[in-house]
């Protein structure tokens, strides 16, 4: 199998005609940079790979043998799992995050579109100003506006403990979304949206009935983006929703379930195991979806 | 000059109110989310103010407070420093070689795309528990493996010397991001010019040097900006590496000093929390805010520029 792979590379260099010891010569270079690269491959895939499999060996390890340097399971405690799934919170925790994640994403798609669209396709004064200002939010951490907006959430509405101070604002759009999207949307060519506009269709068909269809690949990746930031925000949750345990979510949950079971690393680990696990299964089923949306963020479209 | 016609005139407004209508949901959000705390931001910086009596005028004892008695902020600063330096620069380079690494595997370059991929999806508060476990100096797996090969065992998260180290080998591992964009860019790169540098005999270090990086220089320049933001607001990871690491027993009410071990994992936002939730000192809390806020815009500033790269999809 090995040398099949690497013969193959060297079959043109017989087309040119080249001497056979040359020829071997190459094969040869060929074949050791075939397994210099694999060999290098393999090494970064242990350095990627092996921490999701120590966590999950001690995860199903029983509580004792947690404690100890083994790195082998003697015993599988499958049941560990279920444990943490019983865990007095975590059920609610999970609900919580489906629900701040799921109605987050569809808000936030929904808000962001129309306003990508404008930036992408409308010619008005104070474009490139707006632009340079959804840059700039984007960049920005959260913590730059953060007291006053607890301030407005908790004295004003009265909405400190539960998670809806961060689902209302997805509503409005969100500034990363709005960028990504609106870099895909310059490359749709103007001819479709001339074309529309031809048939008589107003912006708002334009956009929905021919701009987003074309769209629907980038839609899928801000929709994964925004899921995942979601489900992996620690920092908001922990502002609005800490002191009411039943607001908690995953992200923020996990990291005091660590405390509930002081240093059971088999405990902790099987329920860090459970909250990578979701984020995991959608990539298998999203891959395409992910590489375009993070090639789309450092590359011009 | 003021002679539009009136039919002109009203199709103007009309697309003035179109374009209004469909950036209304930023619009809004922009104004309400961010425009109006922003400048509550500054207000309360100046004001004195607990959260729970009226706030009074302050002057500049907030500001003066944070950069000469306040212990955590030139510590946190310090550390951003390290992590600018240190994690940004071995990000770019690892990533780069990741990326490159993954355009020359030829068998089984989805799976090994895949494994490279899947550490930047994992939540990073399970991503840096995972990580104290690992690198637990006591029953962690790496010392142990460490250990069995003679090598020194460091005490990594519960080491001020070695948090960091562990923190930037976190982030090495949620390499995945960079190494897609790096990969998108390689594959960008055109074949003749690595066709014409091999026909004048480039070497690989003479066609990586004059044909690949000038070609991606666009996309290093900005991984290097957007590392230092996101730097900047670096927060969870070394919150909870702290947390875990120094045994506390996390949940409501508890009181963290952050930064354990030794202010060593201390960064500026876990200021703004510390100061604004913990200690109840809004007005100094809103200052280190504008430190953040004046050192972002500063670097996306920079990253803005167009000689970045950035942005170079306009039309």
């Amino acid at each position: 199998m090995t040398t099949h792979a690497t013969l193959a590379p060297s079959a043109p260099a017989s087309a040119t005609g080249l001497p056979s010891g040359a020829r071997r010569t190459a094969a040869r270079k060929a074949a050791l940079h075939w397994i210099a690269v694999h060999a290098l491959g393999i090494a970064a895939a242990l350095f990627f790979v092996l921490p999701f499999v120590f966590v999950f060996l001690t995860a199903v390890m029983s509580d004792n043998q947690a404690l100890t340097r083994d790195l082998w399971p003697r015993t599988w405690e499958w049941g560990n799992f279920g444990t943490v799934w019983d865990t007095p919170g975590f059920l609610t925790w999970w609900r919580n995050t489906l629900l701040y994640a799921g109605l987050g994403t569809v808000l936030t798609v929904v808000s962001s579109t129309p306003v990508a669209y404008a930036l992408a396709k409308f010619r008005f004064r104070g474009r490139n100003l707006s632009m340079m200002l959804v840059i700039s939010t984007m960049m920005l951490p959260p913590q730059v506006v953060i007291v006053p907006m607890y301030l407005f959430w908790a004295k004003q509405l009265h909405l400190s403990g539960t998670l809806w101070p961060l689902i209302i604002p997805m509503a409005f759009g969100d500034a990363f979304t709005i960028f990504l999207l609106r870099q895909f949307l310059l490359t749709i060519p103007k001819e479709y949206t001339d074309a529309a506009k031809v048939d008589g269709c107003g912006e708002l068909r334009t956009m929905l009935r021919v701009v987003l269809p074309m769209a629907k690949p980038a839609i899928a990746a801000v929709a994964l983006f925004q899921f995942f930031y979601c489900w992996n925000d620690y920092f908001g949750p922990q502002i609005y929703a800490s002191e009411n345990p039943a607001a908690w979510t995953l992200s923020y949950g996990l990291e005091s379930f660590k405390g509930a079971h002081h240093t059971n690393w088999n405990l902790t680990m099987a329920a860090t195991v459970l909250v990578m696990a979701p984020v995991i299964v959608v990539f298998f089923f999203a891959q395409k979806a992910f590489i375009e949306g993070v090639t789309l963020t450092g590359v011009k479209g | 000059m003021s002679t539009v016609h009136p039919m002109l005139r009203a199709k103007r407004r009309r697309e003035a109110l179109r374009t209004l209508a469909f950036l209304s949901p930023w619009l809004i959000g922009f104004s309400v989310f961010f425009a109006y705390p922003l400048v509550s931001t500054v207000y309360f910086s100046f004001m004195k103010y607990d959260g729970f009596t009226a706030p009074t005028w302050n002057g500049l004892k907030n500001w003066s407070y944070v950069f000469s008695d306040y212990p955590f902020f030139w510590p946190a600063l310090r550390n951003t420093l390290w992590l600018v330096v240190v994690m940004v620069s071995l990000r770019v380079v690892f990533g780069l070689g990741i990326g490159l690494l993954i355009t020359k595997i030829k068998t089984g370059a989805g799976l090994f795309r895949t494994a490279f991929y899947l550490p930047y999806l994992a939540p990073p508060v399970a991503a840096t528990m995972a990580f104290a476990f690992l690198l637990n100096p006591g029953t962690g797996p790496v010392n142990h493996l460490l250990g069995s090969v003679g090598l020194p065992t460091p005490g990594w998260f519960n080491d001020p010397s070695w948090s960091k180290p562990a923190l930037t080998l976190l982030a090495l591992w949620g390499i995945g991001d960079l190494m897609v964009i790096f990969m998108a860019a390689l594959l960008d790169v055109p074949k003749e010019q690595y066709e014409a540098a091999e026909l004048d005999g480039a070497g690989p270090w003479s066609r990586f040097r004059y044909v690949t990086l000038p070609n991606i220089s666009p996309i290093v320049m900005f991984s290097v900006v957007t590392g230092v933001i996101q730097t900047m607001q670096y927060y969870t990871q070394p919150l909870v590496a702290g947390k875990v690491a120094s045994g506390i027993i996390g949940g409501s009410g508890q009181q963290f000093e952050p930064g354990y071990p030794e202010k060593s994992t201390l960064t500026l936002p876990q200021l703004v929390y510390n100061l604004g939730f913990q200690r109840f000192d809004t007005g100094s809390a809103c200052v280190i805010a504008l430190v953040l806020f004046a050192l972002s815009m500063a670097f996306t500033a920079l990253l803005m520029r167009r000689r970045s790269g950035f942005l170079t999809a306009e039309d």
